[in-house]
């Protein structure tokens, strides 16, 4: 029954475009992309389409990331799923766990002729996507990490030095004082609060997350992001927040609207805000490491990645995850990766467009892009700076927004809010490990 | 004496109900028995294994606090979102009955709103009241009011209210208005001839004649803030700060649908057809007595 809804869509697709020959493998693949991204996607799709005569990749948008994902779910309960779904870095551990319904990428790789070489990607960027004993289960597409943006101009009207160290939370909390002092009316704001403040915090400092390797290690992790210095540092954006030298903007990246619109002294948002804020901003901006406390931990460490990978769905014929693998070893092409590092401010997924791109002078050009490079691959990661591989990620973000939110507000302390986090995710991760 | 209309035979009544009961059977009773089904488990999102677990997912939602306070959090909603969509209704079709030139443009006008999808209300609503830029905030701020629906509770939940009851208060004004139209006008005049001023007559003739209109739209209105809401939530709060908007069905949708939680989600919505449930057996039996048809 499946392989005839197949074979009448295909059918039915080919008498709809006469040009493609009837010979191709149809391979479909789901992305969350709309707008530039969008169409960037559908540009490396055409090319790809372009560059041989074996396989047609189909890309479909579908939705947000959640929806995207959401999607892809739906779809397999139907048998009816794509041969590559883009998931975000959320729901790597749901991907993961779903044994029977992916297949790794080493595992497609290997078995159709593409060009694969694991070690030819960043260790910081792949590690997220790949399992203790290395093998890759998704590729990296979209990755990003958070900086530290500042609005130059707005040091200046408040007779601020925008050259002043900024590298420590030290002397960020001064500079806040002096921005406040000096008239501004949000000298700090953030996005993504759970990613940059304690995911990325933790990975930073190199404290841990969760246990077991922050979930690496296995289903049965509990979260840990309620030590002391992801305290200190939640009480002190608490302590910012009620002296208004830290406006909460909202769970997402409504802060950035406030920051392009030149309202924020500071920000700490993904380095792919590179695109919006360049294209809006009418100050002079600068792009700094995030922000470090002096003395806590291990830091400055590595930054963590946001962003989606690429994941291969089982169920399909071997001509289509060879299809599916060749289409893989484009994107990680050193062309391809190179030029969508340059559009979208995404970190590239291997060395060699990474220094593809240095030699081409394009951060001399644009001063600031290489920040998170060298943040995310100075060190090599630990542990607690691999990546975060967490069952219901998405809902215990939202438990921690509501916790960070209550503490901004001035309704609970550092430590109350985080222990409240922790016990209602762990409840959460309970439930994933009884379900998985 | 009631007219009553007796079939010979089985066929033709059962033929006459089958396209009721078949919609129903399809569309509710198929779902919610799923529903009730799948409560009783934990699932894996791809529907690869199921974890069997009894009441497990009920004893687990009913000892979280945070749950319990959202039904608090879906009473005060509901009630408000009820009583914005219906008094404004009231008093506009009141006005529009009134009216003798311009009445149609008028209510042309009183129905738009309804043709705006929840969803795209929230975002309206939002915009407006956008801390940095919305165009209301801005003069709340001039008024030296700092309007901050992302961090104030009791702001943010002002705001979902509004944005839930605007599109509804078209809905509710056509129906009043409907009804207005139908009391008959002899008995409204002979009130005024015996020298009852309109607040009067509005209290002891046209509201009393309007209770089985009244009756229907309170209890469509409760289903519709239990029910349909969650788009505007979804769109202007996502349920926070902290839990201050997170209604009951919002949660179903979030757990469900974004977190793949779907043991969870459908003992929520188990719960959530049970609360219904009882409060329409409760209008039914206590407030309908107050109705005269």
């Amino acid at each position: 029954m499946k392989n005839l809804t197949a074979g009448a869509l295909i059918a039915g697709s080919t008498m709809l475009s006469p040009i493609a020959a009837f010979a191709q493998t149809e391979v479909q693949f789901w992305h969350a992309f709309t707008g530039r991204l969008g169409e960037l996607v559908a540009v490396q799709v055409e090319d790809f389409n372009a560059s041989q005569d074996d396989f047609t990749v189909v890309a479909s948008f579908k939705g947000n990331y959640s929806e995207t994902l959401n999607a892809g779910i739906a779809a397999f309960r139907a048998g009816e799923q794509p041969e590559i779904l883009m998931v975000f870095e959320v729901g790597t551990a749901t991907m993961m766990s779903a044994k029977g319904a992916v297949r790794s990428v080493t595992e497609v790789m290997e078995a159709s002729g593409a060009a694969f070489d694991p070690d030819a990607y960043i260790g910081s960027v792949k590690g997220y996507y790949t399992s203790t004993d290395g093998e890759m289960l998704s590729l990296p597409f979209n990755a990003s990490t958070p900086v530290l943006w500042v609005n130059r101009n707005a040091f200046e009207d408040a007779g601020v030095d925008p050259d002043t160290d900024l590298s420590t939370w030290q002397n960020v909390g001064e500079v806040l004082g002096q921005l406040k002092e000096g008239g501004s009316t949000c000298p700090l704001t953030t996005a993504w609060q759970s990613w940059i403040q304690l995911e990325n915090f933790s990975a930073y400092h190199d404290v841990p997350f969760a246990t077991q390797a922050n979930g690496f290690a296995g289903v049965d992790t509990e979260l840990a992001f309620n030590g002391p210095a992801q305290v200190a540092h939640i009480a002190a954006m608490g302590e910012w927040a009620q002296d208004g030298k830290f406006i909460y903007a909202g769970r997402r990246n409504e802060g950035g609207a406030n920051f392009r619109a030149g309202e924020c002294a500071l920000f700490t948002e993904s380095s792919a805000g590179y695109a919006g804020i360049k294209a809006e901003a009418e100050f002079d901006f600068d792009v700094r490491p995030l922000p470090y406390w002096e003395g806590v931990g291990n830091s400055p460490q590595n930054t963590i990645i946001g962003g989606a990978s690429l994941w291969v769905m089982e169920g399909h014929e071997e001509d289509e995850y060879e299809g599916a693998a060749q289409f893989l070893a484009y994107l990680s092409s050193s062309d391809v990766q190179e030029q969508w590092h340059k559009d979208t401010g995404y970190l590239p997924i291997t060395t060699a467009a990474a220094d593809a791109t240095r030699e081409s002078g394009f951060y001399e050009e644009n001063l600031g892009t290489e920040v998170a490079v060298i943040q995310m691959t100075t060190n090599e990661p630990t542990e607690n700076s691999k990546g975060l591989r967490l069952g219901s990620f998405d809902q215990i973000r939202t438990i921690i927004d509501e916790e960070l939110e209550a503490v901004w507000a001035g309704d609970k302390d550092a430590q109350a809010a985080l222990d409240s986090a922790v016990m209602r995710g762990d409840q959460l991760l309970r439930r994933f490990e009884a379900a998985n | 004496m009631e007219k009553r209309v007796t079939f010979k035979g089985w066929l033709l009544p059962l033929c006459l109900i089958a396209p009721q009961v078949l919609v129903s059977a399809v569309f509710f009773f198929y779902p919610a028995g799923q529903a009730i089904w799948q409560s009783l488990f934990i699932p894996d999102p791809f529907g690869l294994s199921m974890q069997f677990v009894g009441l497990g997912n009920f004893e687990y939602l009913l000892s979280d606090p945070y749950y319990r306070t959202s039904f608090l959090t879906t009473a005060i909603f509901s009630t408000l979102v009820t009583l914005a969509s219906m008094i404004p209704a009231l008093f506009l079709a009141v006005v529009a009955d009134r009216l003798i030139k311009g009445a149609g443009v008028y209510r042309t006008m009183l129905i738009w709103p309804y043709a705006v999808a929840p969803a795209v209300a929230g975002v309206l609503w939002l915009f407006m009241f956008n801390t940095r830029v919305g165009v209301v905030s801005w003069y709340l701020g001039n008024l030296g009011y700092d309007w901050n629906h992302v961090l104030n509770g009791g702001e943010a939940m002002g705001l979902v209210v509004v944005a839930s009851a605007w599109g509804r208060i078209s809905y509710n004004f056509l129906f009043f208005f409907a009804a207005l139209q139908a009391i008959p006008k002899s008995v409204i005049e002979a009130a005024a001839i015996d020298g009852a001023r309109f607040w009067k007559r509005f209290w002891t003739i046209v509201l009393p004649l309007l209770s089985p209109t009244t009756f229907f739209l309170l209890v469509v209105n409760i289903v519709y803030a239990f029910f349909e809401t969650f788009g505007v939530i979804h769109t202007i709060t996502s349920g926070g700060p902290q839990q201050s908007t997170t209604i009951l069905v919002y949660k179903v949708f979030s757990d469900g649908f974004v977190g793949q939680d779907l043991g969870s989600s459908a003992a929520q919505s188990v719960i959530l057809l049970l609360v219904v449930g009882a409060l329409t057996i409760f209008q039914f039996k206590f407030v309908e007595r107050r109705v005269h048809y």
